[in-house]
């Protein structure tokens, strides 16, 4: 499970380099997050836009690592797929995250 | 329309539908993940639009997952996925040797609440997903095996 991190002043990016958060990686997905939040920000930014497939393990992982962060520190959603965008949608859990279309400008990554 | 039976009970023995392939593979999470992609490679997907296959995925993957955690739950055995296509859907019978449901029956699936004062779920998702994006959704338990059964439509429909 790869991510890459990226600081920006007071913004963490995190990019999920992964096609899939599936029951079969979702751990591991939690737990190198678990080790890329360490990294001190208020906001954390998690960019999904290479993730096309994520089920209900995915998800339990995706908001177990909101509340790593704690109650000072919010996690951000960018770049949802379409399959991604349902499952958030129909479990209402797009009305927990703040989700962003894409990186803000001036965040994207350099391809 | 009517259906009127045949008497002659040997009729349609031995006749097995046309469009239905069985796959079988382990439970595991990363064999399942191969056995995913090889049901949405079957013929009887080709009818589905972009969207109904998106979702057919995801409710394959939570069924599948539950019986990797629930009826195997750190056993490993058998899962066997027979996919037959019908007119606008296509019918799925998944059958492994696990323990049954609790109950054998198959759970509500009511989406987990979402309560701002409380801790917010990382688990049950899994059976309101599978009740959302499934019709005729079905369980039986039967010489030692589950039986699900269900159909998953070609074309998205409203959520």
């Amino acid at each position: 499970m790869k991510l890459t991190t990226r600081q920006e002043g007071e913004l963490l990016v995190v990019h999920a380099c992964e096609d899939r958060i599936d029951a079969a990686g979702a751990i591991q997905f939690k737990e190198r997050m678990r080790e890329a939040i360490q990294a001190p920000s208020e906001r954390v930014i998690l960019d999904m836009s290479q993730v096309m497939f994520l089920d209900s393990s995915g998800l339990g992982a995706v908001v177990a690592v909101m509340k790593l962060l704690g109650p000072n520190r919010r996690l951000e959603l960018s770049g949802l797929t379409p399959s991604v965008a349902k499952v958030f949608r129909l479990t209402r859990m797009d009305t927990v995250f703040v989700i962003h279309a894409t990186l803000p400008d001036g965040l994207r990554a350099a391809s | 329309m009517v259906f009127v039976r045949q008497a002659d009970k040997g009729q349609r023995q031995g006749v097995a539908p046309v469009d239905a392939v069985t796959l079988g593979f382990s439970s595991t999470a990363l064999a399942v993940r191969q056995g995913l992609v090889d049901i949405l490679a079957l013929p009887a997907f080709r009818a589905m639009d972009m969207a109904a296959r998106n979702s057919a995925e995801l409710a394959l993957a939570e069924v599948l997952n539950n019986i990797v955690e629930h009826a195997y739950a750190g056993t490993v055995g058998p899962i066997t996925v027979t996919a037959t296509a019908g007119k606008g859907h296509v019918m799925l019978e998944i059958v492994d040797k696990g323990r049954a449901l609790p109950a054998e029956r198959l759970p509500v699936g009511a989406r987990p609440v979402i309560d701002p004062k409380a801790e917010l779920p990382e688990g049950g998702f899994g059976w309101f997903l599978i009740r959302s994006l499934v019709e005729n959704l079905a369980y039986r338990r039967q010489s030692g095996r589950n039986h699900m059964s269900f159909c998953l439509p070609c074309r998205e429909t409203g959520e």
